[in-house]
């Protein structure tokens, strides 16, 4: 992939489910390392839009590359190249730390040796070294997210995917996951991130807001703010999705 | 408050799982008033809904008293249960029934029928109605919430527990729910509900802040915030991450937290130095540009960090 090509990049990618269009057309591109906020109401059509873009959905209609693989035919190559992470499935909680960090990583396809050198530094550097041998299911639940985000970016995609990272998390883990956001894209892993909390928008780069399956808006926090004439992008969020059809 | 106007009355309840090995709920105390809308806030694991399963007469406690509209939790469970409305924080309705075989199942459960207290629920159900003769698992999330609160309110509890109901749901349907419960609390039920939004805090009468466990503070959202130690500066320059590690690297170091585009730094340690001046002082000396402090109200989110971190 060339450096300066788009990490996604979606054109007019649509999905119906029968006479639903459940993804109308949307056009969009996030560049390497940044992170790009996907908001919407629920029933706004985020979900099958990320289905598509991690190659778990074959769209309708439109195109879209992910880390320069096609979604219709490299879907594979496509799973193989991203991170996914979400709030309701991270981790198996009768595994142990070290146990789901190797069953991930080899899912990923890490080998054997690179799997030991990476487990142990990634233990290392939660500083869970005590909780290592322990059940994933007997951790705080801010250590699990921080544990499942590390899990998702072991095998050091080009994108990594955040379903609502941060549901129900207290509120300083919660800074604390995006402190780990903020240092993954300085790495250079590009960031894709859903939250229904209105200040994490403004920790994005960039951010989408979807409508009814469209793309509502795009851009900065700053430009969102000023083409609406809002002060807050709660007030962007509210303007925007007031009026949807399919909100509920 | 007088007793008898008391709804909910908690005292010194623990509750431990695997054989006191985990401890959920740690000898919490609270009191909620007739006609009260009282929050639970806190994030996920600090004892909400083990709390509220308590209090529902699903679960025992291990030691402590509680009573609901004046009934014992463990001795009067029959009375409690015919008594309160539960929505709890997993989809527990008939998937397999429709909206309105739903609705009848749960008023006829309770012996009385839709007809006698639509009232309760006209405003509510009048936006699901249309999908009527949908199945309750073919349901939106938006819409299986408010199918959920339709049964929960039809057979008009004096009590309504709802753990998390706005969990996962977003900004705009969130503002919808809180505004169908202030209805509700106009009509004389008495709401206990939980949530791990801190900006929904403010929209209850009363909050208990609760983390593993343990109720941190309880106080109206005014109470909570007034009582918030020291003064609260939100700063902003050009270059944000530097700004958190400017004043994260200080020597004495400032307490500092994202809250959107600002953050918010305390003023302790500032000692008696105009922490306006001494805040862009050491900004400007680290070569930010497009510096802004302004001393500003903590909101709730606020609090709670407070109250966790010290």
């Amino acid at each position: 992939m060339n450096a300066n090509e788009p990490v996604i990049k979606a054109e007019k990618l649509t999905k119906r489910f029968g006479n639903f269009v459940a993804t109308d057309a949307i056009s969009f591109e996030v560049y390497k390392g940044e992170i790009f906020g996907f908001l919407g109401a629920n029933g706004a059509g985020k979900t099958t839009a990320m289905r598509m873009l991690c190659g778990l959905s074959i769209p309708s209609s439109g195109t879209a590359r992910i880390a320069g693989f096609d979604v219709y035919r490299q879907t594979e190559e496509i799973k193989r190249n991203i991170g996914y992470m979400s709030q309701k499935f991270s981790l198996y909680e009768d595994l142990t730390v070290l146990e789901n960090i190797r069953f991930f990583g080899g899912i990923y396809g890490l080998g054997n040796q690179q799997l030991k050198l990476k487990s142990d530094a990634l233990i290392e550097r939660l500083g869970l070294q005590p909780e290592a041998k322990k059940l994933v299911g007997q951790l705080p639940l801010g250590w699990k997210q921080k544990l499942a985000f590390s899990v998702s970016i072991l095998h050091e995609p080009t994108i990594v995917f955040l379903d609502e990272p941060t549901g129900g998390v207290d509120p300083v883990t919660r800074r604390q996951f995006w402190a780990m956001i903020y240092e993954a894209a300085s790495n250079g892993i590009t960031v894709f991130v859903t939250t229904h909390y209105m200040d994490e928008a403004e920790y994005c780069n960039r951010i989408s807001i979807m409508v009814d399956g469209r793309i509502a808006a795009l851009g900065t926090p700053g430009e969102l703010k000023t083409q609406l004439n809002e002060s807050s992008m709660d007030g962007v969020f509210y303007q925007l999705a007031r009026g949807a059809k399919n909100s509920g | 408050m007088e007793s008898d106007s008391l709804m909910v009355h908690v005292n010194n309840i623990t509750k431990t799982y695997n054989k006191g090995a985990v401890t959920a709920v740690n000898d919490v105390s609270f009191s909620v008033a007739k006609g009260e809308l009282f929050g639970l806030i806190g994030p996920d694991g600090a004892g909400k809904s083990s709390l509220f399963r308590i209090l529902t007469t699903l679960l025992l406690p291990d030691s402590g008293t509680a009573t609901v509209a004046g009934y014992d939790v463990v001795t009067d469970y029959r009375q409690i249960r015919s008594s309160v409305g539960y929505m709890p924080g997993r989809f527990s309705l008939y998937p397999d029934l429709s909206i309105e075989e739903n609705l009848h199942f749960f008023a006829t459960v309770f012996n009385t029928t839709v007809k006698e207290n639509y009232h309760l629920i006209e405003d509510i159900y009048v936006q699901i109605e249309p999908f009527k003769k949908r199945r309750a698992g073919k349901l939106s999330g938006g819409m299986k919430q408010k199918l959920a609160l339709c049964c929960a309110l039809i057979h008009k509890p004096t009590v309504l527990f709802l753990d998390e109901p706005t969990t996962g749901v977003d900004p705009v349907s969130r503002k919808e729910f809180w505004e169908m419960l202030k209805r509700l609390k106009q009509q004389g039920i008495t709401i206990v509900v939980s949530t791990p939004y801190m900006d929904e805090a403010t929209l209850c009468d009363r909050i208990a802040l609760i983390q593993q466990g343990r109720i941190l503070s309880i106080d109206t959202p005014q109470g909570i915030v007034a009582a918030y130690p020291g003064q609260l500066y939100a700063v902003k320059a050009r270059d944000m991450p530097r700004v958190s590690q400017v004043l994260t690297t200080h020597t004495p170091p400032f307490t500092n937290y994202l809250f959107g585009e600002y953050i918010h730094v305390d003023s302790q340690g500032m000692g008696d130095r105009n922490p306006t001046e001494l805040l862009r002082g050491i900004l400007t000396q680290a070569g930010l540009d497009g510096i802004e402090v302004t001393p500003i109200t903590p909101t709730i989110e606020d609090c709670f960090i407070k109250l966790l971190t010290t």
